[in-house]
């Protein structure tokens, strides 16, 4: 009896969730394989899994001939001020959102929902068109100013359901104590709502951290992020497979740690609001 | 009502806290939104500065007599289709495993969320070569299984390229449904469970009839914000085929990005993004309307 159900649970269990997760995980363990064999091994005709002398020496060549560690600086620096422009900018207007009532409240934010929606085809020409206009293209302002067409929309919904947790009484037992509304606001509830101001900071970071299109289209030869050096690798007829795989473990490692850090609070965030209604 | 007497003289806190939000997203975003679909009723092709002017509807007509509008219209809605199928059925399946209780499940389900958070130009790289035609591990596999008889160049062909890029978009966003689906299924009350079992109803029963039906609103809404998100997509595409072979992998945000980037014809691709904006927003809106009819 009991034999037959440690079977039944490694069936129905244990098997589909391994084959799952294989197809998850599978690209990638592959993709680190690869970036630690050799060139030449990756093209070699007998077939084999692992390299026969791991090396990291595609890693080294994306640091000494290619300058992927500007790339980084140039990712890094987009994403962070990406990320701190979003917050400034959506964090008082979401707990407006949160904690009063006005005329428009519910349009306005509706509006934020829609603009989600629309197909980036729709603005990037006319954000080409004035970054050119304004003399930015090619700079860092070009990208987070496009960046921010998708951070605050996401951001002012992200952000309001994590003010709208936080119970009204906070604010009204520290103005009751002598705090001003403003003052409440940065004194009283930020502190608290902060697990939450840093769960969609990093959201904004790893989103601006990972586009391409905009970068392709906005950028040059003075800014360049990861993905565009990356893309900028696959050439006409050959491809340095080694090289690509490395930059491509190089560029998802920060996002995956980052990722577990708020994954919590980003699901109940993102799912609270489709559950609920 | 006797509040709002109360507080007669006006107040601007809320609005001014709004603000820089609202206009920020005007100038980035709705400024720019009409002034696509303004391009989109000119001709106005970059480096023919002296020819840029209004058409009309030139850019409309263009596109209802072009083929490859019809073939990159049919080929968005195959690609919309197939993939939100297959990842709603890998991520219920996904999220169904998740619910039970097993061994190490606090890691399986952090891992399982990894494709989703991985770089676009990431996930195209690593199934680009995964699909490669002279060394690909795909390639590897099937061949020493004896499935195949000589390498296919997967991404290389116009009959398995579209299928192989589904294959890779539904790696990227199953787990998106599996989370909101596991949410959804730990919000139904374990008493409706309960009650069934005591009222004798099977497993299948008890699925039909209690778990679906309470999962659907979190089905609809998902289902929703997926189809926008996928119907949207391009850079996946793009680097993984850029559009080729041939045609065979145009969707209309990939051929309204080619016209703009590489044929320089700002009118035709705003024509063709606007048409894109027009049929997700009937669907929206029809996807909308069906669910307010069915509630009723």
């Amino acid at each position: 009896m009991k034999k037959s159900t440690i079977l039944k649970k490694l069936l129905t269990v244990y098997l589909p969730i391994t084959l799952i997760l294989l197809f998850a995980i599978g690209p990638y363990m592959w993709t680190a394989i690869s970036s630690i064999t050799l060139e030449s091994e990756l093209y070699r005709p007998d077939f084999r899994f692992f390299p026969e002398n791991p090396t990291i020496e595609n890693y080294v060549r994306l640091f000494t001939k290619l300058n992927f560690a500007a790339n980084m600086i140039d990712s890094l620096i987009i994403a962070i001020a990406t990320a701190v422009v979003g917050l400034l900018i959506t964090v008082p207007a979401s707990y407006s959102f949160s904690r009063f009532n006005f005329k428009g409240k519910k349009i306005l934010l509706m509006q934020f929902l829609v603009i989600n929606m629309f197909p980036i085809m729709l603005l990037i020409i006319p954000l080409f068109i004035m970054m050119k206009v304004l003399h930015l293209m090619d700079t860092y302002f070009a990208l987070i100013i496009a960046y921010s067409t998708f951070t605050i929309p996401f951001s002012v919904w992200m952000m309001t359901s994590f003010f709208n947790a936080i119970p009204t009484e906070l604010d009204k037992a520290a103005q009751i104590d002598g705090c001003t509304r403003i003052g409440a606001m940065i004194r009283v509830v930020l502190p608290v709502v902060m697990p939450g101001v840093l769960s969609t900071g990093i959201y904004i970071f790893i989103t601006a951290w990972n586009e391409y299109l905009y970068a392709a289209i906005l950028t040059n030869s003075s800014v360049r992020t990861i993905p565009i050096a990356l893309q900028n690798m696959i050439g006409e007829y050959q491809i340095e497979w080694g090289l690509l795989t490395a930059g491509g473990v190089l560029s998802a490692l920060p996002v995956i740690i980052l990722f577990f850090f708020i994954q919590k609070q980003l699901i109940s965030g993102m799912t609270a609001g489709a559950v609920k209604a | 009502m006797l509040q709002m007497k109360k507080n007669k003289k006006r107040d601007y806190l809320p609005h001014a806290l709004v603000s820089p939000a609202l206009i920020i997203t005007i100038a980035i975003i709705f400024i720019p939104m009409f002034r696509t679909i303004t391009y989109s009723f000119m001709s106005y092709i970059l480096y023919k500065p002296k020819e840029i002017a209004f058409n009309g509807l030139d850019n409309y007509a263009q596109a209802l007599s072009d083929p490859l509008f019809y073939s990159s219209l049919i080929n968005t809605i195959i690609w919309i289709v197939f993939i939100i199928t297959f990842q709603f059925l890998l991520g219920f399946a996904t999220a169904l495993l998740l619910k039970k209780n097993f061994w190490g499940k606090g890691i399986a389900r952090t891992l399982i969320l990894i494709p989703w958070v991985t770089p676009s130009v990431i996930t195209a790289l690593m199934w680009r070569w995964m699909y490669d035609g002279n060394f690909g591990l795909i390639n590897q596999i099937l061949y020493r299984i004896g499935a195949i008889d000589q390498f296919i160049p997967f991404l290389a062909n116009s009959t398995t390229a579209m299928a192989s890029i589904i294959v890779a978009l539904v790696w990227q966003g199953f787990p998106f449904f599996s989370i909101m689906l596991l949410a959804g299924l730990q919000a139904i009350p374990l008493e409706m469970y309960e009650a069934a079992k005591i009222d004798g109803a099977n497993k299948v029963q008890t699925f039909w009839s209690i778990t679906i039906p309470l999962l659907k609103p979190v089905i609809l809404t998902t289902v929703l914000l997926r189809t926008i998100w996928v119907a949207n997509s391009l850079d996946v595409i793009l680097i993984m085929t850029g559009g080729g072979p041939g045609y065979s992998t145009y969707t209309l945000p990939v051929y309204s990005y080619i016209k703009a980037y590489k044929g320089m014809d700002f009118g035709y691709s705003s024509a063709l993004a606007f048409c894109l904006t027009i049929f997700i927003m009937v669907f929206v809106a029809g996807y909308i309307r069906s669910l307010l009819k069915s509630e009723k």
